[in-house]
């Protein structure tokens, strides 16, 4: 066995540059499926940071129709309902158009309590609740543009015209690494107010409700209950699971979801043919090896043991490298990438599957020349000498 | 006999034709002989040569081997009996680059139930035998063709095998090398009773067979003892 491995080791190094250039076209195929994978990985973020004792309340025309805030108080008397708030999207623009980040109207009393991963201190909520201008922004937007508490932030409206002005009274962080921490919230209060004297006719609206159910195997039914409240309503309710609220956000960008995946399957595509090239080389000039191997009385599964190994060998090298460049690169990304997609890093099932597909192909590759090393028969691979 | 040919034929099929190598062979290898098998090229004595070690297979004929009737062997069987009953020298030595001499030569034992110590043991006790103890870690690269051969038959004899059968075993050496692992051939056959069928084309390097037979086009003239 300890000399088997030798003879792979050996081998594997044998033609050193011919290894180097595939060990470094391997690592550059897993390096781009970990981060065309951590890319659909972060675009389901919120898909998987989704709480399953959550439930989201809609207008059943569309997300962007709002609903009366009075709901709040019907929906916390369907049975198994235990807490209900409410949100709405804001929009609006932080200097330039290009400087994104989630910015939302949250009811001040209860939005905090039904997200426990949004972690914020007693004293930063005790301010929000005090000032009706308050906000509350993620750690990493603050760190992003240098926030400190009781500075002034304004924001461009556009869905809700004019300028707005907001003190910030508080920071968030995320209980997990997967929790999104560029978002930015304001009392729902204050603009309901502000709507009030410009848009009387969109004032006591919110955009969807967040209701907390005490056990999440009822959730299907108290979905139904709720939507039942407001059947033939002027605004009528779509209910459903956090998650799958979430889902119908991604749903609207499948095709490039797809397509990025689609790609990196085509990357591992490509780097097999390359690796199963170098292989189906690297027998054919050994050939004449492994029949003198035959000749000593070595068995076709030692040929293919040996021809596999050092197939895995240079396979898993490249994907280990691939792998390792893939931190400092994602590192990089989310850098540059920002709050566009606020959860990139590269998750332990990525690492899984790059090695697992690392094996995959070294073993795949190894498959032809294995073959064709048991097949072919001693005397005319030895005749083919000298 | 440790070797007994009997009706062997042998054919190879090249395209649509089919040539017939060997044509109903009939030999008899005496245990401790030195055979040369001598003749022109497509004469088939290679062919023959690697029927009587187990590397091909006959399509008629009986081929017993040191008592074994190696024509009803399996593939696994056969690989099985080679390593334990034949020793094999060939022209271009066909040593495996990227292990040393020592390691080359340990490689058949790796097929035996020995020690790591044990294999290195008997393997440098080879090495020592043809004369080249002293290079058992050079790799075949940093080695003469003289001394690869020598590495070569030093592999063919560390498991002290019944049969040992050497194609060409002079063709890529210069003169003094070939005469050098000539003699050394006839010290294995003499002094440890080794039992060699050599196939060679130089008349020189039969004349150190105590038996020569000579093959032309598939048929075997049974020569001298």
């Amino acid at each position: 066995m300890l000399e088997l491995l030798i003879l792979i080791f050996r081998n594997t190094f044998r033609q050193r540059l011919r290894t180097l250039l595939t060990v470094l076209g391997m690592a550059v195929a897993i390096l781009a499926f970990c981060l065309l994978q951590t890319v659909v990985q972060a675009w389901y973020s919120g898909v998987s940071g989704a709480s399953p004792n959550r439930l989201v309340s809609r207008n059943a025309v569309s997300l962007i129709m709002p609903l009366p805030v009075s709901y709040r108080q019907k929906i916390m008397q369907v049975p198994g309902v235990s807490q209900v708030t409410y949100a709405n999207w804001f929009g609006g623009i932080y200097i330039d158009e290009k400087q994104f980040f989630p910015r939302m109207a949250v009811d001040s009393q209860s939005f905090f309590d039904l997200f426990p991963e949004l972690i914020v201190s007693s004293d930063d909520l005790a301010r929000f609740a005090k000032h009706r201008n308050a906000c509350i922004a993620g750690r990493k937007i603050v760190e992003k543009y240098g926030w400190k508490i009781g500075d002034a932030i304004t924001l461009t409206g556009n869905i809700y015209p004019g300028e707005w002005r907001f003190v910030l009274q508080g920071v968030y962080r995320g209980a997990t690494r997967s929790v999104d921490e560029t978002q930015f919230f304001f009392r729902w209060d204050y603009l309901d107010e502000m709507v009030k004297k410009t848009m009387p006719s969109e004032a006591g609206k919110v955009g969807w409700y967040i209701v907390q159910v005490a056990n999440p195997a009822e959730a299907g039914a108290i979905s139904h209950a709720i939507d039942s409240l407001f059947r033939n309503s002027w605004a009528e309710t779509l209910t459903e699971t956090e998650k799958a609220f979430q889902l119908g956000f991604v749903a609207m960008t499948e095709a490039i979801l797809i397509a990025v995946r689609v790609v990196s399957y085509v990357v591992i595509g490509v780097i097999l043919v390359i690796l199963a090239n170098t292989m189906a080389m690297t027998s054919r000039e050994r050939m004449p090896e492994y029949a003198t191997l035959k000749t000593l009385g070595f068995g076709n599964r030692f040929l293919t043991a040996l021809i596999a190994g050092e197939s895995v060998s240079i396979a898993l090298l490249g994907g280990i490298l691939g792998m390792s460049l893939s931190f400092p690169v994602a590192a990089v990304f989310s850098k540059e990438l920002g709050t566009l997609l606020p959860i990139f890093h590269i998750e332990l099932q990525t690492l899984a599957a790059g090695f697992a597909i690392s094996i995959a192909i070294g073993l795949l590759s190894a498959v032809l020349p294995a073959w064709r090393a048991v097949r072919t028969r001693i005397a005319e691979a030895l005749s083919h000498v000298g | 006999m440790i070797v007994r040919v009997e009706s062997i034929h042998k054919s190879y099929r090249r395209g649509p034709q089919e040539i017939h190598v060997l044509r109903g062979i009939n030999l008899g290898i005496e245990e401790g002989s030195f055979v040369a098998l001598m003749g022109p090229s497509g004469s088939g004595k290679t062919t023959l040569l690697n029927l009587i070690a187990g590397l091909d297979r006959v399509d008629e004929g009986t081929l017993t081997v040191a008592g074994t009737d190696i024509s009803r062997l399996g593939e696994i069987e056969l690989a099985g009996w080679r390593a334990h009953h034949i020793g094999f020298i060939f022209q271009f030595y066909n040593l495996i680059p990227v292990l040393t001499a020592l390691e080359n030569v340990e490689l058949p034992l790796l097929l035996r139930n020995l020690t790591r110590r044990e294999r290195r043991e008997r393997a440098t006790l080879a090495l020592d035998l043809v004369g080249l103890a002293d290079r058992i870690k050079h790799y075949p690269g940093e080695l003469s063709g003289g001394q690869q051969q020598r590495v070569a038959i030093a592999r063919a004899i560390v498991t002290d095998p019944t049969l040992i059968v050497a194609d060409e075993p002079t063709g890529d050496l210069d003169k003094k090398s070939a005469m050098e692992v000539l003699e050394l051939l006839e010290q294995l056959n003499k002094e440890l009773g080794k039992t060699i069928i050599m196939v060679t084309h130089d008349p020189r390097a039969a004349e150190k067979a105590g038996v020569i037979h000579h093959l032309d086009k598939g048929v075997l003239d049974i020569g001298r003892g």
